[in-house]
C-alpha cells in the first residue's frame, strides 16, 4: 500500500486521543498540546478502517468503512461511519448524496437476515434453514433440468439447452462472484442467462 | 470509456447527450468541473430536460428523445461541409478510403437488402471490394465515388439544419451553435468528449446512437487522444465487469462468443474467426482468438478440455436465436416455457418492462429463487399492495426461495468501473442474520446439484461433474483464488519459442498478462482480458500508488485497468503517421524512433513502426470504421429512426415504424399505442438522490425524494387542468400509474414536423417496498422491444397520456 502521511493518516496520528506528548514530538507547540489533551477522543479513534467502494454507480468512488470490531480478525464488526477516500484519484474523498448515506444502506431495516420460502398460493414467507433451502433449490433445479434439457435438435446436433430455467446476474456484485456464477450457469447449460447490462 | 473518469480533465468541450452526469455521476462528473475551471472547458447539454448537468452548461440545446441519430448525422454533414474534418486522421486512421462494393444503397430510410416479412436486412452487399490477395481496395485520395468517405458525405446531406430542427425539435440556431462549437474540435490541438450513458443505450437504435457520435469523434481526430473519447459513463458499479466477464447470453468471458447451432464442433467455430488482416502489415489483435478460447476452456473444464475433443467444446450450449436475453426470457415465460427463475442481485419487477407481462410471467413460473442483500419487490411479486401491486396472491402458484446476501461492506474483491479499472476492496463489517456471499450460495448450488448428479445420474452431467472447481475450500471459494483463475496460469511449462532450453513460466506459476497464453493447452485463463489482474507480482488490483506523472490523469500505479494496465484505448492514434503527438502539450504517447515512449502503456506492439501499422488493432482492418459493414443489423451508417411509439412519423419513411430491424414479439404488437390515443412523448430517468430501487430502502435518501412523481411542462399543465402537486394518471397502452405532478420551466414543448411534442418525465425510483413511500415506475408503462443488436429494452422513448386524478389507493394526498 502506498500511504505515506496521507491526510487521513495524519488526523489518524493527531485525533486519536493519543498522549499529548507526542503531539509536542510531531512539533506542535505545549499550548497546543495541552488544549489537544482536553478535546474528547475523535469518535473513529478506536475503530478499524476498511478501504471499500462505492457499490452504486460506475464512478467507483473510494470510501473508507469506520467499524467497531475487525471483520478480518473474526470479530463482530457494526459500521458506525461511512466517508469517501482522500486518497482515491476520482472522488479524491468527495461522495455524492447517494454515497454520503451509504451506513444507511448497509443497516437498512429491509436488509435480508434469513432464508425464506413462499409457498405455492401462500400470502406469506416462512424461515427455513439454509441447508433446507439449499436442497430444495438443488432439487428443483435438477428435477427441472432432468425434464427439459434439450440435449440435441432436431437435426441430432448436440446442442446442451436448458432453457426452461433463467438467471439474471447482480451488476453489482464482484468480479469474483461473477465468475463463480458464470461458471456455475454456464456449466449447467443454462442459456437465459443475463445481467443488468443486458438493459 | 475508451478513457478514464479523471482524463476528462484534459478536454476542451464535453459534449452530454444521452446521460446526466451531474446527476447520475456526481463524483465523475466532478472531472468536468475541473477541465471546465482550469483549462477553460466547455460544456454543451443537448437533453430533452434543463437537467442539473444543463444547469451548468456553457450551451443547452433541447432535443426530442429518440432522435439523436438526426441531430448527430446533422453535426456530421455541418463539419463536412465546412471542412472541419481533422484531415490526416481521418485519412490515415479511418476506413474513409475503403471503396465499397455497388449494391450496397440507401433510399427511403432504407438500406439495401430489406426484407420486410423476416423484418431484417440481407447485408451481403455492405463490405468492401476486395483484391486478388483479399486485401480491401482503397482509394487514398478519397476521390473515388465508391469510397467510404463520399457515401458518408451524400448519406449525412440530408441532415441540413432545417431537416435536424424538423425531426428533433432542436431550434436551428442552437443546433448551428452546437454544431459550430464541436466543429472546432477539428484542430489537432482541440479535442472533445463524449460522456453518454442509458439515454442513448436504451432505444431500438442504441447502438445507432453511439456509432453517430463516435463516427463524429473519428473525424475530428479526438479517439485515442487524452481528454477525448466515447465514455459510456455505464450504470451499476460492475455492470462493466460482468459484461466483461461474458454474464450474458450470447458471450462467454472476454467477448470470446458462445457458439451457434451453425458451428457443430471447435474447427467449425474457429473458422469464421481467424481475423485475417483487411490490409497488408496491419495486427488484428483477435487472431489470437485460439489462444483465448482453449485457454478459457481449460479454465472451465482443466483435463477434461483436450486437443483430442475439440478443448470440450461439445460442453458448450449452442445457441439457437442470436440470444436468449430478458426479454425473450420474459416472454417465453408468459407463453408458459419457462419454469424456473433464479434473480441474483436483479429486481425485474421493477427493471423490465411492461410490468404486467413481467407479473404475468412470474407467476406463471414453478419456482423463483433471489439473492439480494434488500427485501426486493421481485421476491414479493405475489404480495397484494393494492394499486401498487394489484395481484391476486392465491392463484399465484410460483415457490419462492428468497436468500439473503452480503453487501459490499461485508463483502471483498474487485470491481470493474467505467474506465475498466479493477479495484479491489476488503470487507469491514459482519454481515446481518445468516446473510452469505453470493459466492458462497453459487458454490454451495452447484456442489449440491453435483452431488445429486452424482448420485442419481441424470441429464448431460458431464459439463457439471467435469468443471473444474480447485478452491481451497470447495463449498467457499476465496475471492483471490477466484481472481487468480481469471488471470491464468502455466499448466506445463512455458518455454521460449526460439529458445526450447528456457522457461519463461514454470508449471503452475500465473502468467504475466494474456500475451503468455497458448492455444496448445498448456495455459489456463479464465477471462482473457483481464489476465495481469493477478499474476506472480501479486494482486495488481489492490495496488495504491496514486502518483501521477506531470499530472496525465493516468495513474499507472492505481489498481489495474483491463487491458495490460492500459488507461487510453486506441492511445497510439494520439500520434500522427510519424509518432508524434498531435497536440504536444497533451502528448500521451509518442515514437522514440525505435519504440513508444509515453504515459500509458501503448495499444499497439511497443515496436510497431508508425507508418506501417495503424492503431485500430482490434479492427481486421486496421483502422477505425466510418463504415461498419455488415457488423450491425440496422445499417453501416446510422440513420434516423423514429421510436417505435413515437408522436410524429419518420419524415424519410412514413410508413416504417420503429427500427425497421428492432427486435418485437408478434405478442406485443397489439399493445403498442399511437399518438392519437397517447399524445405525448415519455421518458425516464434517475434522480441524484437516488440509486435504483436499492436507497428508497435507507432513511436518508428516502427522506431527500420521499415519493414518485412525473414532470411536465407548464403549457402542459395548462392545457390539462393539472396542478402543481396534484395528482395524475399517467397510462400508456400497457398500464397506468399515479404520481404527483412537479410542473416545470425545465421541460419546454417542441415543435417536430409542425406539431407540437409534450414531454414527460418519469423517474424510477419507487416501488412497493423499503421505507420511502410507496409509488411506481416508469416500467409500468413502457414497451416491450429490444434494440436491434443487442435487444436493450427501450426505456427511453414512448408515448402516454396524462389526467389530473386522486391518490392511488391506500396513499393519502
Amino acid at each position: 500500500m502506498n500511504m505515506e502521511l496521507s491526510r487521513r493518516g495524519f488526523l489518524k496520528a493527531t485525533g486519536a486521543g493519543v498522549a499529548a506528548t507526542s503531539l509536542g514530538a510531531m512539533g506542535f507547540g505545549a499550548a497546543e498540546a495541552a488544549v489537544a489533551a482536553h478535546v474528547r477522543p475523535m469518535k473513529l479513534a478506536n475503530t478499524t478502517e476498511t478501504r471499500n467502494t462505492c457499490p452504486y454507480c460506475s464512478v467507483a468512488c473510494g470510501i473508507i468503512i469506520y467499524s467497531k470490531g475487525d471483520v478480518r480478525k473474526g470479530e463482530q464488526a457494526d459500521v458506525v461511519h461511512i466517508e469517501g477516500d482522500a486518497d482515491h484519484p476520482t472522488n479524491l474523498g468527495t461522495l455524492c448524496p447517494k454515497g454520503a448515506a451509504l451506513k444507511d444502506f448497509v443497516q437498512a431495516p429491509t436488509r435480508l437476515k434469513h432464508p425464506m420460502i413462499r409457498k405455492p398460493g401462500s400470502d406469506k414467507f416462512e424461515q427455513v434453514s439454509w441447508d433446507v433451502a439449499l436442497d430444495r433449490i438443488a432439487r428443483l433445479m435438477k428435477d427441472d433440468r432432468d425434464a427439459n434439457f434439450l440435449a440435441a435438435n432436431a437435426d441430432g446436433l448436440a446442442v446442451n439447452r436448458w432453457t426452461t430455467t433463467g438467471m439474471l446476474a447482480a451488476s453489482a456484485t464482484t468480479n469474483e462472484t461473477a465468475w463463480t456464477t458464470f461458471k456455475v450457469a454456464k456449466a449447467l447449460g443454462i442459456v437465459g442467462f443475463d445481467n443488468q447490462a443486458r438493459v | 470509456m475508451t478513457n478514464a473518469w479523471t482524463d476528462i480533465k484534459n478536454t476542451d468541450l464535453v459534449v452530454v447527450m444521452g446521460g446526466n452526469a451531474a446527476e447520475a455521476h456526481p463524483c465523475g462528473f466532478k472531472w468536468v468541473t475541473e477541465a471546465k475551471a482550469h483549462r477553460g472547458a466547455k460544456l454543451i447539454v443537448v437533453d430533452p430536460r434543463y437537467t442539473r448537468t444543463a444547469s451548468v452548461s456553457d450551451f443547452y440545446a433541447p432535443i426530442r428523445q429518440g432522435t439523436d441519430i438526426a441531430f448527430l448525422n446533422g453535426v456530421i454533414n455541418y463539419c463536412i461541409q465546412n471542412n472541419k474534418v481533422q484531415w490526416e486522421y481521418t485519412k490515415a486512421y479511418t476506413n474513409a478510403s475503403f471503396i465499397v462494393q455497388d449494391g450496397f444503397a440507401y433510399s427511403d430510410g432504407l438500406f439495401s437488402g430489406y426484407d420486410e416479412d423476416k423484418r431484417d436486412y440481407d447485408r451481403s452487399s455492405w463490405d468492401y471490394v476486395m483484391d486478388e490477395d483479399g486485401f480491401a481496395r482503397t482509394d487514398p485520395t478519397l476521390q473515388h465515388p465508391r469510397c467510404v468517405w463520399n457515401l458518408l458525405k451524400e448519406h449525412v446531406s440530408a441532415y441540413t439544419p432545417e431537416m435536424v430542427e424538423r425531426i428533433c425539435g432542436t431550434p436551428r440556431d442552437k443546433f448551428l451553435k452546437v454544431a459550430e462549437m464541436i466543429s472546432e474540435c477539428s484542430s489537432p490541438t482541440k479535442t472533445m468528449t463524449s460522456m453518454y450513458a442509458l439515454g442513448w443505450t436504451q432505444h431500438s437504435h442504441g447502438a445507432q446512437n453511439i456509432r453517430a457520435m463516435a463516427m463524429l469523434q473519428l473525424i475530428l481526430g479526438n479517439i485515442g487522444v487524452r481528454g477525448g473519447g466515447m465514455n459510456a459513463l455505464r450504470g451499476h458499479s460492475n455492470i462493466q465487469g460482468l459484461t466483461d466477464l461474458g454474464l450474458m447470453s450470447h458471450l462467454l468471458t472476454g467477448y470470446l462468443n458462445m457458439p451457434t447451432e451453425k458451428e457443430p464442433d471447435f474447427e467449425t467455430y474457429m473458422s469464421s474467426r481467424q481475423f485475417r488482416p483487411l490490409r497488408p502489415g496491419q495486427t488484428s489483435y483477435w487472431q489470437n482468438y485460439r489462444k483465448f478460447m482453449v485457454s478459457f476452456m481449460k479454465a472451465m473444464y482443466g483435463d477434461a478440455a483436450t486437443a483430442e475433443n475439440g478443448w470440450a467444446y461439445h460442453y458448450l450450449s449452442k445457441l439457437d436465436v442470436p440470444a436468449y436475453d430478458v426479454l425473450r426470457v420474459f416472454e417465453m415465460m408468459n407463453a408458459g416455457h419457462v419454469n424456473g427463475y433464479i434473480c441474483q442481485g436483479f429486481n425485474p419487477l421493477l427493471a423490465f418492462p411492461n410490468r404486467g407481462k413481467v407479473v404475468a410471467g412470474l407467476s406463471k413460473l414453478k419456482f423463483l429463487i433471489t439473492m439480494d442483500p434488500l427485501d426486493t419487490e421481485t421476491a414479493r411479486f405475489w404480495e397484494n399492495h393494492g394499486e401498487f401491486n394489484d395481484v391476486d396472491t392465491a392463484s399465484i402458484q410460483t415457490e419462492v426461495i428468497q436468500l439473503p446476501t452480503r453487501c459490499f461492506a461485508e463483502d471483498q474483491g474487485s470491481l470493474t468501473n467505467s474506465g475498466r479499472w479493477l479495484q479491489w476492496f476488503w470487507p469491514a463489517a459482519t454481515a446481518p442474520g445468516e446473510a452469505r456471499a453470493d459466492t458462497w450460495i453459487m458454490a454451495q448450488i452447484f456442489l449440491r446439484m453435483r452431488e445429486l448428479y452424482r448420485k442419481e445420474g441424470g441429464a448431460f452431467p458431464d459439463p457439471l461433474l467435469n468443471l473444474s472447481w480447485e478452491y481451497h475450500d470447495p463449498g467457499d471459494p476465496e475471492p483471490e483464488e477466484l481472481a487468480k483463475e481469471i488471470n491464468g496460469r502455466a499448466l506445463r511449462d512455458l518455454t521460449d519459442p526460439n529458445d526450447p532450453s528456457k522457461v519463461l513460466v514454470p508449471a503452475g506459476k500465473q502468467v504475466l498478462n494474456f500475451s503468455q497464453l497458448r492455444d496448445d493447452g498448456s495455459t489456463m485463463c479464465g477471462c482473457w482480458i483481464y489476465s495481469g489482474n493477478f499474476n506472480e507480482n501479486g494482486n495488481n488490483m489492490a495496488r495504491r500508488d496514486n502518483h501521477d506523472p506531470d499530472n496525465t490523469g493516468a495513474y499507472l500505479g492505481w489498481t489495474f485497468a483491463w487491458p495490460l494496465n492500459r488507461r487510453t484505448l486506441y492511445n497510439r492514434a494520439s500520434a500522427d503517421l510519424n509518432g508524434k503527438p498531435w497536440d504536444p502539450s497533451r502528448k500521451l504517447m509518442e515514437w522514440d524512433g525505435t519504440k513508444w515512449t509515453g504515459y500509458d502503456v501503448p495499444d499497439i506492439a511497443p515496436n510497431a513502426k508508425p507508418q506501417d501499422v495503424m492503431p485500430f488493432i482490434m479492427n481486421q482492418e486496421g483502422v477505425s470504421r466510418l463504415f461498419t459493414r455488415g457488423l450491425l443489423r440496422d445499417g453501416p451508417f446510422p440513420a434516423h429512426m423514429e421510436p417505435f411509439e413515437s408522436p410524429v412519423q419518420n419524415v424519410f419513411n412514413r410508413k416504417m415504424r420503429g427500427n425497421p430491424v428492432g427486435r418485437i414479439f408478434e405478442s406485443d404488437i397489439s399493445q403498442f399505442g399511437n399518438s392519437d390515443e397517447f399524445p405525448y412523448a415519455a421518458t425516464s430517468y434517475r434522480l441524484t438522490e437516488h440509486f435504483h430501487y436499492w436507497t428508497k430502502h435507507n432513511r436518508v435518501n428516502a427522506s431527500l425524494q420521499p415519493e414518485f412523481f412525473v414532470e411536465l411542462s407548464e403549457e402542459l399543465a395548462a392545457e390539462k387542468g393539472i396542478k402543481a402537486g396534484g395528482w395524475v394518471r399517467v397510462w400508456s397502452k400497457r398500464g397506468s400509474v399515479k404520481a404527483k405532478a412537479v410542473v416545470t420551466k425545465r421541460i419546454r414543448p417542441l415543435i417536430c414536423d409542425g406539431k407540437t411534442v409534450h414531454v414527460i418525465g418519469i423517474p424510477l425510483h419507487w416501488g412497493f417496498t423499503g421505507t420511502a413511500k410507496k409509488g411506481f415506475g416508469p416500467n409500468s408503462l413502457t414497451p416491450f422491444v429490444g434494440e436491434a443488436n443487442i435487444e436493450t429494452p427501450g426505456y427511453k422513448a414512448f408515448l402516454v397520456n396524462i389526467e389530473p386524478s386522486t391518490a392511488p389507493g391506500g396513499a393519502v394526498a
